[in-house]
This record gives C-alpha cells, structure tokens and sequence, in this order.
C-alpha cells in the first residue's frame, strides 16, 4: 500500500460505470484524498494478525433440499426493463464470456 | 519440416451440474427443460435484498464425489465471489471456490480398452452455481456474432455445478475420453449427477498443448471449447494435436488462446476473445459461513469402496471379463447390482458377464425392459449353470430365455419338463454319428475324396436322427474323428 | 402528544382504541407534515388501511399483538410486497418489490400498520441524508438541518409522529447518528441478530437491521419481535433471543460504564463537551461505577471501515445493470448498456464507493487494501473484548456534534468522520445504540437541537444493553423535556 494512486478509468471499466472526463478528475481526487487517509493504516501492527473472517462465528449453515415456492413468470417479467415472450431481452453480447 | 515425435500433454476442466432437488442456493427447483423463467424466485434472479443458504446435499455430493477419487477434504474451505458482468448473471458475480476449495487432489484411473491402465491427477473439484442460459437473436445461425440481442432464461441460474480440474497428465484424445467416462461412471455410481453431455450436465473444455517426446517442459497450450459429446471431444483434441503437430513441424509458434471447436467443419477455430485479463476480484463471501468439517463428520460421507464402480472394474478385470464389457455392466447401475448377484452364485463371473451382454442385452433392447426387470436372478443362474455344464446349446438357450423373459419360470424345470436337454453323452452322440455314417456312405466318401463341406450336411443329419437334441459341438468333434479314422 | 408504540399497542389490544382510527389519524397527519419533513418517499395508504382492518379483526378475535395497531415507517431499503422500494436511488425508483423483508414481515405480523417507506442516503450510503436522489427530508427539530443518516427518513417520521416505530439499517452508524440528530432512540443489534433477507444490501458484513424509536421500551418491544434465526439468511445467528422488553431495569446499581479514553471530549465544542460530561455523571448518579476503557485501534476504524464497506457495496451493487429490473439505459450493446445505466442510475457518493471499493479489491491492491483491513478489524474486536473484561457496556457521543446544516459537510472525507463513534462498534460487530442525553444549542442554532449517548455491550448482551438504556432513559428523561420545535410548522 505504498501509493495513493488510482487508476479510475480502469476502475470505472471494471465496475461498468461510464465516466465524463470532469467525473474522473474529481472522483480521482477525492478517493485519492481518502487512501491518503486510509494509508494510516500501514502503521498498525497487523502482521500476525487473521483477517476476519466472519463477524459472528458460525459454521455450515446449510438448508435441505426442499423445495421452496419460485415466484410467478408475470410478476418476475413485470419488473424486467425488457421482455420478449418469456424471456429477459438485452442488446447484443458482443465479447465472449471468460 | 523436422521429423520430431511429439507427445500431446492434456488436461480437462469440466463442470458437472449435480443432481439435486433445489438449486445451490435457493429453493427452486432443479429441473432440466421447464418453461422459462419459471424456477425462479428472489434469490436466483438476484435482486434485491436477496440472500443465498446453500444446499446441504449439493455440499455432501461434491465431498463424496472427491474422496470417490481419494481427494482431501480439508478441515476449512469457503466460498468466494467472482466478480463479473454478463447477462445471464444475476449478481454480476458468481459464487464459486477460490483458493480453500471443498476438495484438492484426488486421483481418476481408467482403462483403456486394451487393458493399459492409466491415470490421471485431479487439482480439485470445487462447488459453484450454474449461470443463466442465453440465446441470440438477429443473426442467421444463432450465433453471437452477428446477432442483435439475447435473450436470458434464468432457470439454469442457482444450479449447483462441481467444477473439476485434472492436472495436465493425459496423453492422448482417447484418455481424455476414458477420463471422461470414469469421472461420469463414478458420478452417476454415487448418484451424484447424472452427467449427460446432451442436456449440458456436463461441459468440458480441454487444454492441449504438445512437446517433444521426453522432454520436462510443458508447450504453449490452447484451451479448446464447445464440445458437446464424448465424441466430439475425442476428435476435437485430435483435430487439435494433429494442427499443433503441423505448426511446429514447419517451424512456427503456438498461439495460446482459446479456440471452439466446429462439428460441422471438424476443425477448432480461434474464438474471438478480449486478450485482457480478467480481474476477478475474489474475496469471501460474506453472505456465506466457512464449511469446517471434522474427520467423523467427513467419514461419514465416505462412499464404501465396494460401492465404487473402480471397484467392480478391478473386480471384473482381474476376473477376466473384457474390458469393455466390464465397462457396460459398471456402467447400468441395475445391470451391475444384477452382476453382482447373478455371478455371486455362479461363481464364473467371465462366463456371466458374458452371457448378460449377450442375449438378454439384445432382448433388454427390443422390448424396452431391463436385463434385471426382465430375467430373475434365478433365472439368469440357471441358465449360465445349464450352458456350462453342456445341457443347452446356443439355440436353445435363445428360445428359452424367450420363454422365460418377463415370467418368473424357471429355465431349468422347463428343460426337465420338456426334454430340452441336449444330449452330450459321448456314448449316445457316437451312436448317431456310427448310425448317420453307415447309411450316408456316398457322403462319406466324398468328404474323404476332399469335399469337406459335406461335413456340414452329415452333421444335419446327425441332429435329425437325434430329435435335434444332439450337442451339435460334439457332433461335430466326433464326426471329424470318424471321418479322419482309416476305415 | 407523539404517542409511544407501548402505549398504541397497549391500547389497541384492550381494545380502547380500533387500529383503523389510529391509522388514519397517523395518514392525515404525515400527509401534512411529509411536504415539510420529506420523511417519506411513498405513504402507503391503502395498505395501511387493510392491514389496520386485519389487525382489528385479529385483536377482536383475542389474538394478542405485540405491536396491535402500532404505526410502522419502513426504510426503503427493506422491501415490501407491492411497495416501491427505491433505496433513495433513480435506478430503483420505479421497481415495485415482490417479497417482503423477514423483519418487516414480523412487524407486521405482529400488528405494526405499514405507514409509508421512509427516505435515505442513497443506498444508505451517507451520514446527512443529503445523498437521496429522490427526496429531502429534513430534521424537525430545525427544518434548516439534516436528520442525519442514512436512515434520515425514518427518524425523522418517529420524531415528527408520523409513525412510532421505523426500521433503520446501520451498517457503519446510520440508525445511530441520526437518531442522535433527531432526539430519538436508535438501536442496532449484534451482527446476526436479525435477518438481513429483504434488507437491500450495502456491506454484507456490517448491515443490521435495528428499530428506531421515541423510549428504549419501544425499541426492546420491535427487537424482539423482529429477532431470531431466518432460515432465508445463513448469517443470522441461531442463538434464542432472551426477550429483552421485561428486563428493562430502572437503576444502574452494579453496572460498571466503561469511558474510553481515546474518544477524549476535548476536541469537541464547549457545549457539546458538557452535555456529554453531564451524561456520564447521569450514569454515575444512578448508580453506575465508571471505569476508563481503552480502544487503542478506535482512530484506524474510519479508515478500516471504508475500505470493506465499499469493497462489499461494489460486489453487492453490481447487480444493478438494467438486465432484470430498475433502470435501464440502452445502448448499443449490453456492455454499453450497463455503463450507461450505472452511470445515469448511481449518484455521486455510490459511485465513489464503488470505484474505491472496486480499486481495493482488484488484482494487486487486494493484499494491501482489504485484507489488511480486515486484519485491522480483528483487532478493533479484540480492543473491545480486552475492554468489556473491565465494564459490562462502554458509553460515548454517537456523533461529534448536534445535526448540522445542508450542504455543511462539501468534501467526502468530512462526512465520513461524522461515523467515528459508531464505526468502532460496527467492525466488531456488537449491539449499540443511540439515547437521547440532552440539548445544545450552537450560535447559528435558532432552537435546540438533540445529542445523543451511545451505549455499546458485548456481543448478544442486548438484554443487558437495553437495560442500562433504559435506566439512564428513566433516570434523565431528556426525550421528555420538549418535542421538536418543527412539529407546529410542519402540521404535525
């Protein structure tokens, strides 16, 4: 965690946000206002310390393979921005998935 | 050009949905081939506020599937998000194993058909959900080039998959195959899946790449994509060897990339692909608690050995039963657990599993039913019993199993009743066969002027004048005799 | 006369008063006041009135409700069945919910009426309010300052009568805080206590559901309602919930109070320092013994929490792509589309989060940013642990200051030190919440405004946390003194 440097157009592609150039300035600024802040925590002694890793320990919470009601095809498309028959409709895929 | 033999260096990374009632995370049903976007809920569409609680028989299949292979369960192993953005994603991440997978190791043995027994290493077999299912629309072939919008059933969507990776030791298309077949024979044994390439329970991609014979360095490799059968894997990583083979003999470089195969065109072609990497930004799921398991609570998962189909294999083979038979019977759970109890008895297991996968194999597939549903242990037994022991011949083997396919009779009572026995007594047969050759004495001496296909016609009548009954085997032995003795 | 929910339910259950009329006296008045106030982005009349109708059947019936009759004001960032569920946000501001929250469903259930879905910073994600892209709502004690946040909405509706229980969410102090601005009593209980299913997530590890309220005695009757395993989230704890309403103490004789010494009041103004001076003494007063605690890790906590907050939010708020509901923004192909939508659908502070979420989270910033933050976090825990062997709660400010005006507050990092005192207790977890412990006044205040004490107990001690709340409520009475001078302007 040396620099406070962040590459908000890669960052922004990454999240899929569009950017204006203005908004990558001043986003660029004010996050990099805030990891100079956050550098502050180079200084705390956690070498041996275990990340947590849950806030209230717990272990193999798991449910039966039961089956539980699915919501209605109606109300589920009812929400969608975009539906074709049964289906969610998007604009064309043009990359590969990974 | 240059006249270097090269070996092929290969590995499988496959993902199989598991056979459960509910999805990974969710309640919904786990079903192939409903209507759209009818399994769906809160959950697996991602919405808002949604929470996921993961399927407890989903986590016991895919540990049981790993110590079937003798991978390690580890104490400690969690789950993780892999974050990115497609449509048929309903999070726009995807929960999956990272670095403390549900198993690590482990180790697929196979057979190849002609006996060579094999191995191949697995990495890992970790747990994930299943994706959503997209279909494009606008372009002539379906495809996504050229296409003007998708169209995204969520069903898939929640299901639970087992990713299985296998460490690069396969040397051939037809180990890939034999890999492939193990890993399904084991999954289907365990009901864990039922691994059907057809219906996307299992997707398999490839990574092939080539070296010269006995070197330690691993080549360039491709990742090959878009088989959807056995088949087509095997002439997929073939078609694959042979275009790398040619590439480096004239002296050119591999492309690492990742290529789909065509089955039309029987060739892989380059796919379109964004060479950046993607930046998955793993980290745990905080929606989720770790899986830590002790040693009682992970032998108790332990499949039996016996109940392995590793284990009959061995059985089988060690037995003498043919490899590829053993591999039909290992792989039809009702014909195996027959097997098992037919050749128990019979205490001739070469002679049962060759007589299951004979006749009544044929007769399970005219009419439909099963060898197990259709023949009665019993009557499987006494029928090996009465073909061994020389009673029956082949032919009256057929008509009886006929007989008794379906009922509950017994072969052997109806050989007794009817007088079906044939008969091997040597005394009787020689007795015919003395009786046929004094009245055929034209016949006999043409066979011994050099006309041996009279051979055939003298054996007929022998099984005339003996009703038929005659052991047509030593009727064939003695009258050879006879006819070769000096008058 | 703000009502309290004990005295509603009380009263609707011996049936002295019918579900209906109180439901209506409640829409009349938040349909005047919400003009003002904007506590409400949707008032929900009509299902207000059908489930005040099934609650006096129930109650004639002799069913006993909890909550019988008992105006609720829902954060709308916890969906509701048919209700428009927003988050503050123009990418939700049209999507209609089709399942409710298992903790509003158990408020209702138990009879709470749902009045309307209360405003937010967006994505609760802020400490003002002033985040909302659909709405101003603004403080009754001074119409001229924020309520705070991000749950601004639903303490405001309880502090201007417009209903006598709201959920809040707080994930790093946004029921505390603003219940601290609002002169209310703001709870938020042990991480897992109740269920985050229908809770719209912002950070997974932090987010909890908690009441807000005018007594302590109304916040123990809706936790413990609304607490309990939820088979539909894997981290709600599965540990019984000792009913926390009948343990509500009246002295605080025995109890040991810890004040930490790094949460020292000197930096805070004149009058503010003494208000908090004057509450510690309260607590000795009534019998506490205190004892100085120490949290050495307290001042890396704005630090560690804003880096795994909106590490999270950026997986957590990935969702919203225009793909299955919200907005969508078209585009000449998907991945077009979804920049577009994220960037017309997300306001400035989200966006900010998830770029800086994002960035900590990606390929070689990962180890340094939010591991280590993690690691930061356990030993803010472990501070905590140390401290609660010496005490049995920790008492502090909830906020610096009393609420402050709009636009006060124009950098970033400004607005994320309003969560110093809160974000402690977050990281580790544990049960804290906000009481009313008096008023100041500053120079550019033309009334008073409310401060609020924040009292913090280990893990699962809710019963115990409540306890004390309450014995200090009772011992001080300062909610008592005066309602909020807002009240008369507004209709209220």
């Amino acid at each position: 965690m040396s620099s406070s440097k962040i590459d908000v157009r890669y960052v922004a592609k990454l999240a899929r946000i569009a950017l204006t150039d203005d908004e990558v300035a001043t986003y660029g600024a004010q996050l990099e206002n805030l990891l100079e802040h956050v550098a502050a925590l180079e200084q705390l002694p956690v070498g041996d310390v275990a990340p947590t890793a849950q806030v209230i320990p717990a272990r193999n919470v798991a449910r039966d393979d039961v089956p539980q009601p699915s919501l209605a095809r109606d109300v589920v498309l009812a929400g969608a921005p975009q539906s074709q028959g049964a289906y969610f409709r998007v604009p064309r895929i043009i990359a590969e998935a990974e | 050009m240059n006249g270097q033999t090269y070996e092929a260096v290969i590995g499988i990374e496959c993902h199989v949905e598991l056979r459960t009632e509910t999805k990974m995370f969710c309640g919904c049903r786990n079903v192939f081939g409903a209507e759209p976007n009818t399994n769906v809920c809160p959950v697996c569409l991602g919405m808002p506020g949604a929470l996921p609680v993961p399927n407890r028989v989903a986590l016991e299949h895919t540990i049981r599937a790993g110590l079937a292979f003798a991978a390690e369960i580890p104490a400690y192993s969690k789950f993780d998000r892999k974050n990115y953005f497609y449509p048929d994603m309903p999070k726009d991440y995807q929960i999956s194993q990272y670095d403390m997978p549900i198993t690590s190791g482990g180790v697929v043995e196979y057979v190849l058909d002609d006996g060579t027994r094999k191995s191949c290493r697995l990495t890992r077999i970790h747990l994930e959900e299943d994706t959503g299912k997209s279909t494009h629309g606008g372009s002539s072939d379906g495809r996504i080039a050229g296409s003007a919008f998708s169209l995204v059933d969520f069903n898939r969507a929640g299901v639970p998959l087992m990713e299985c990776v296998s460490e690069p030791d396969i040397r051939s298309a037809a180990e890939a195959v034999a890999f492939l077949e193990a890993l399904k024979r084991t999954f289907v044994a365990l009901g864990v899946s039922d691994v059907k390439m057809e219906e996307g329970s299992l997707r398999c991609d490839a990574n092939v790449s080539i070296r010269p014979a006995g070197a330690t360095e691993y080549g360039t490799k491709t990742e090959i994509k878009n088989m959807n059968s056995f088949r087509s894997v095997f002439r997929a990583i073939e078609s694959e060897i042979a275009r790398q083979e040619a590439i480096l003999r004239d002296g050119g470089r591999i492309v690492q990339e990742t290529r789909g195969w065509d089955e039309v065109t029987g060739t892989t072609h380059s796919m379109r692909s964004k060479e950046e990497a993607h930046d998955y930004r793993y980290f745990p799921d905080p929606d989720l608690t770790p899986i830590e398991l002790t040693p009682a609570e992970i032998d108790r998962m332990r499949p039996r050995a016996e109940d392995l189909p590793q284990h009959m294999l061995a059985v089988l083979v060690a037995e003498n039963v043919p490899v590829k038979r053993a591999h039909q019977i290992v792989d039809d759970a009702g014909l195996a657990a027959f097997y098992r109890s037919v050749a128990a008895k019979t205490k001739a297991p070469a002679a049962t599993a060759n007589f299951l996968l004979a006749d009544p194999a044929r007769l399970a597939n005219e009419s439909g039913t099963p060898v197990h549903e259709g023949l009665s242990e019993r009557a499987a037994v006494e029928l090996i019993q009465l073909v061994a022991a020389g009673t029956i011949g082949s032919k009256t083997l057929k008509a009886v199993l006929e007989r008794v396919w379906g009922t509950g009779e017994s072969p052997a009572e109806i050989v007794e009743r009817e007088g079906l026995a044939q008969v091997s007594d040597r005394g009787a047969v020689e007795a015919y066969v003395r009786d046929v050759l004094a009245a055929q004495g034209k016949s006999v001496a043409d066979y011994r002027a050099g006309k041996t296909n009279v051979l055939q016609f003298l054996k007929g009548q022998v099984m005339k004048t003996s009703g038929g009954k005659a052991d047509p085997v030593l009727v064939e032995e003695l009258l050879k005799e006879s006819l070769s003795a000096t008058p | 006369m703000r009502r309290t929910a004990a005295s509603i339910a009380r009263s609707v259950g011996r049936g002295e008063a019918g579900a209906a009329e109180i439901t209506e006296e409640i829409l009349a008045l938040s349909e005047r006041a919400n003009p003002s106030v904007g506590a409400y982005l949707t008032i929900t009349a009509d299902l207000a009135r059908a489930h005040a109708r099934r609650v006096d059947e129930r109650v004639a019936a002799g069913e006993s409700l909890p909550l019988a009759g008992v105006p609720l004001a829902v954060k709308d960032n916890m969906c509701l069945t048919g209700t428009r569920t927003t988050c503050a946000s123009k990418i939700l501001a049209d999507w209609t919910a089709p399942y409710t929250a298992t903790a509003v469903q158990r408020l209702l259930d138990a009879g709470a009426i749902p009045i309307g879905k209360t405003n937010l910073d967006e994505f609760a994600m802020g400490s003002s309010c002033e985040n909302s892209a659909l709405g101003v709502t603004r403080n009754p004690w001074d119409l001229e300052r924020v309520p705070g946040g991000s749950s601004g909405g639903s303490v405001a509706a309880v502090a201007a009568g417009m209903a006598a229980i709201a959920t809040g969410s707080d994930t790093g102090g946004s029921i505390r805080e603003p219940a601290a601005f609002c002169g209310v009593v703001g709870f938020k209980p042990t991480y897992g206590r109740i269920s985050r299913y229908g809770l719209i997530a912002f950070a997974s590890s932090l987010d909890q559901i908690g009441p807000i309220s005018l007594t302590v005695e109304d916040s123990a009757l809706a936790y413990d309602v609304m607490a309990g395993k939820d088979p539909f989230d894997a981290t709600s704890v599965d540990l019984v919930a000792d009913a926390t309403a009948p343990a509500l103490r009246d002295d605080l004789k025995g109890v040991r109070v810890g004040i930490v010494r790094e949460f020292d009041l000197a930096g805070l103004d004149a009058d503010v320092r003494a208000c908090y001076e004057a509450a510690y003494k309260d607590l000795e007063r009534l019998g506490a013994e205190l004892v100085e605690v120490s949290l050495p890790t307290a001042d890396y906590g704005v630090a560690t929490y804003y880096l795994i907050a909106p590490a999270e939010c950026s997986s957590n708020l990935a969702r919203f792509d225009g793909v299955r509901y919200g907005l969508r923004v078209d585009g000449p192909d998907v991945g077009a589309m979804y920049e577009a939508t994220r960037a017309a659908g997300f306001g400035p502070e989200v966006k900010r989060r998830i770029l800086i979420g994002t960035h900590a989270l990606s390929s070689g910033y990962y180890d340094a940013y939010y591991v280590r933050a993690q690691k930061a976090r356990t030993l803010v825990a472990a501070d905590f642990a140390r401290a609660f062997e010496a005490c049995d709660a920790i008492a502090c400010p909830s906020a610096a200051s009393a609420a402050f005006r709009f636009n006060a507050k124009s950098d970033p990092y400004s607005m994320y030190l309003m969560d110093y005192y809160t974000i402690p207790m977050s990281l580790a977890g544990l049960p804290a919440l906000s009481v009313p412990c008096g008023y100041v006044q500053p120079p550019d205040a033309s009334r008073p405004l409310p401060l609020g004490l924040q009292l913090t107990a280990p893990a699962f001690a809710e019963r115990a946390l409540l306890g004390i709340a309450h014995a200090y409520e009772a011992g001080t009475r300062h909610a008592a003194q005066m309602e909020p001078a807002g009240l008369a302007e507004v209709g209220a």
